[in-house]
């Protein structure tokens, strides 16, 4: 009985590399917050357990290490739910611990009792409640196996207040666990493998498309190598934004709702589609009915349950990306496809010139500007962190990412307050990277109360809030598909700079294009987390868009400026 | 469409709610749902009679897979291939004058009579769910008071192999680390 239970979750946190935890203390979870002074671990203090789940979270995507959040019973764990949905979507692996009122108390409604492993179930991909202290290594030390294994994702752990205080003895080879085993993909099926090729290699008209999965299988090389030897181009969902180039020759850019016009209509024109660690999202298809009519399928990602769940596909391969590239690469015949790449490129047609960032300086401060000076003031270095809306899609059609992990959204579940927290969180796992926000001033205004996290933790990000004053996504929306009845979505926001001078940090606005690169630079050399409020056009809409429920190829796009820009305006 | 699952899970507080969540969540609609122990201390079978497609079916034994609960799935097709049945327990209204018309069908369905009362009795009926359904229908018109059936249990016909040693349970403790 050398330890308590308190103790032995950190013995387990610590066996597993956990070297910072995200959290905010309270009853339940007291005894482990006081166990915690005699271990190398630091913690983070939030303002809201929410943004603790969104640090560990864009932690856990810089780094590609499992995020630990701690957070008591009760309200406290009931707070991690959003941030739990957010990493249960977008597979990040995270392990959350939780204080529960003592064993003898659960079940009669006790002071800051909830049933969270109940309420939990489906935003996690497994929970465990533990009562007695030698449980706490077992389940912690399976939580983080489950959490890494096959599809990674979060799993809870919520351990009574008596399981922290009573004794065990520390056993740590006995509690290996094997039961995640169970369900990891089988070997390779050769037969499959040889469909695949046959469909590669008869393909006239082939397009991958590069999903969240090439980074979570660390197979950017891989896809490369396919996408070169077999000369086919490449369409990126959003979170597979970084995972292989934008400037990539092949790269075409993001596919879907705000994909580029040529790129939705490349995947309409396809006659192969290799869709490699996606899982066709509705955002992603549009109408399913209508979705790549001439195209055979493969789909290749590591979660069987994804296969065949709404796109009916040819070759299906539920395996790890990586080990299935590197089987197939040998067989890949070398191809030329000018043909098909000449007509993609074709369809770019006037795109150029409709594109806002090439219109002439008409004095408005246009988001579009912003995203496109930011990518080329940080040299396309920085690792962005998007919070969700307008700003986000910008973001992911003007900022070129090349490097994996450079961009942190939240992309399934769409939460808005995700970046501030994530960004915290992706700094810390990087602290030599260049961390930049980009925030509305709808979403910054639910978690700003993070940026006092930032200074008490002496950490630096830089921030740029796009402020159009409305909630400028459902704006859109209002105006496309309401009749323009803005119900509810124009938001007032606080003095920006004022914020900043409250909290201490770096502030400033920006209201036109010319004060644009001198604020960036500005903020980059500050000492501390600087914020930047960019004034920007207030009712402009994100194009292109497929309507939701509309067919890829049936795009809105921004309509054509009836004055032509020169070429050679970018003043950045 | 009916089809049938049988799930090998680990025998733990809360592993039901999970695979009953799964379905929920995901808008399978369960017909029946049976658990009970099995030849393994620490793992309990059921068998899920699901009303779907194929292709969603499919769909539910991946969900399934990936509960850490889950030790196995088996889809079984719905045919001579395996064995399926169902209980079912029917208080039947039968009185004095009726009472010998309902024992003679009970014969015909090989069914047994399980409590006998002034004017009703109870049949215990075990087969497939055909059989069952066709005994119902016949003891309808003399009023069926009271219907308790058990959903389907069931098994594949022929050989097979054992679960693998791999997929046993972590843990043969007292349970009080529920999952």
């Amino acid at each position: 009985m050398s330890h308590t239970g308190a103790q032995l979750i950190w013995e387990s946190l610590i066996r597993e590399g956990v070297e910072i935890v995200f959290g905010y203390p309270g009853g339940a979870i007291l005894p482990t917050y006081d166990a915690m002074t005699e271990y190398p671990v630091r913690h983070v203090l939030v303002r809201h357990e929410q943004s603790a789940v969104h640090m560990a979270d864009g932690y856990a995507r810089a780094s590609g290490r499992v995020g630990v959040v701690v957070a008591t019973s009760g309200p406290g764990a009931t707070n991690l739910v959003t941030g739990l949905a957010t990493a249960m979507l977008d597979s990040t692996p995270l392990v959350a611990i939780t204080g529960q009122v003592g064993s003898g108390l659960l079940g009669t409604d006790a002071f800051q009792e909830v049933d969270i492993t109940g309420i939990t179930l489906p935003v996690t991909k497994h929970n465990y409640l533990v009562t007695r202290a030698e449980d706490v290594m077992p389940a912690i030390r399976e939580a983080f196996a489950v959490a890494r294994s096959g599809r990674p994702g979060p799993v809870l752990v919520d351990i009574t207040k008596d399981a922290q205080q009573s004794r065990a003895t520390l056993d740590w080879e006995g509690a290996e666990p094997k039961r995640h085993l169970r369900h990891l993909p089988l070997p390779l099926d050769r037969s499959e493998l040889d469909r695949a090729l046959e469909l590669i290699r008869s393909a006239k008209r082939p397009i991958i498309l590069a999903g969240h999965g090439i980074q979570l299988s660390n197979a950017r090389a891989e896809v490369l190598a396919l996408a070169e030897r077999a000369d086919i181009p490449f369409a990126l969902t959003l979170l597979g934004l970084g995972a292989v180039p934008a400037t990539h020759p092949l790269s075409l850019g993001m596919m879907g709702m705000h994909g580029e016009s040529w790129v939705n209509r490349a995947i309409q024109e396809a006659d192969l589609l290799i869709a490699l660690g996606m899982r066709f999202d509705d955002r992603v298809t549009g109408k399913l009915k209508e979705y790549a009519p001439h195209a055979k399928k493969i789909h290749i990602d590591i979660d069987a349950s994804e296969l065949n769940k709404l796109v009916p596909v040819d070759v299906a391969i539920a395996a790890d990306l990586g080990d299935v590239l590197r089987a197939l690469l040998p067989a890949v015949p070398v191809a030329d496809r000018s043909d098909w790449l000449g007509a993609i490129r074709e369809w770019k047609g006037d795109s150029a010139v409709r594109d806002i960032k090439n219109l002439p300086d008409d004095g408005h401060l246009y988001a579009a500007h912003v995203m496109h000076d930011l990518w080329r003031l940080t040299k396309g270095e920085a690792v962005v962190v998007t919070d969700v809306g307008q700003h986000q899609m910008w973001e992911a059609q003007y900022y070129k990412h090349d490097g994996e992990r450079s961009l942190i959204t939240s992309g399934g579940a769409g939460t808005m307050g995700f970046a501030l927290p994530a960004a915290i969180g992706a700094k810390f796992a990087r602290p030599e990277a260049e961390v930049w926000v980009v925030a509305g001033d709808g979403g910054f205004q639910m978690t700003f109360a993070e940026l006092m996290t930032a200074v008490q933790e002496d950490i630096k990000v830089n921030i740029a809030v796009i402020n159009n004053g409305y909630l400028g996504m459902v704006r859109q929306w209002q105006a496309l598909f309401y009749e323009g009845r803005y119900a509810a979505t124009p938001i007032l926001s606080p003095d920006f700079v004022k914020l900043a001078d409250a909290f201490g940090i770096h502030g400033q606005r920006v209201e036109c294009r010319g004060d644009l690169a001198a604020a960036v630079e500005s903020a980059r050399a500050a000492k501390g987390t600087a914020l930047i409020e960019f004034k920007v056009e207030q009712e402009d809409s994100v194009y292109p868009m497929v309507p939701a429920g509309a067919a890829l190829h049936d795009m809105i796009r921004r309509p054509a400026p009836s004055v032509l820009a020169e070429t050679g305006s970018d003043p950045v | 469409m009916s089809h049938v699952l049988v799930v090998y899970t680990d025998d733990e507080p809360g592993v039901l709610t999970r695979v009953a969540s799964l379905f929920r969540r995901r808008s399978f609609n369960i017909h029946s749902l049976t658990v009970g122990p099995t030849e393994r201390p620490g793992v309990s079978r059921m068998t899920v009679v699901v009303d779907t497609d194929e292709a969603t079916a499919r769909r539910a034994v991946e969900h399934l897979r990936k509960l850490v609960n889950v030790l196995e799935v088996q889809q079984l097709g719905v045919g001579r291939s395996n064995v399926i049945r169902d209980l079912a327990l029917i208080r039947v209204s039968a009185g004095p004058l009726k009472r010998s018309e309902v024992l003679q069908l009970v014969e015909v369905f090989r069914a047994n009579v399980v409590d006998i009362a002034d004017d009703s009795l109870v049949i215990e009926c075990t087969g497939s769910l055909g059989k069952i359904e066709a005994l119902v229908d016949t003891l309808r018109p003399f009023g069926i008071i009271e219907l308790g059936r058990t959903g389907a249990v069931a098994m594949a016909r022929g050989t097979r192999t054992a679960l693998k040693a791999a997929v046993a349970p972590l843990r043969t403790g007292t349970g009080a680390m529920s999952v």
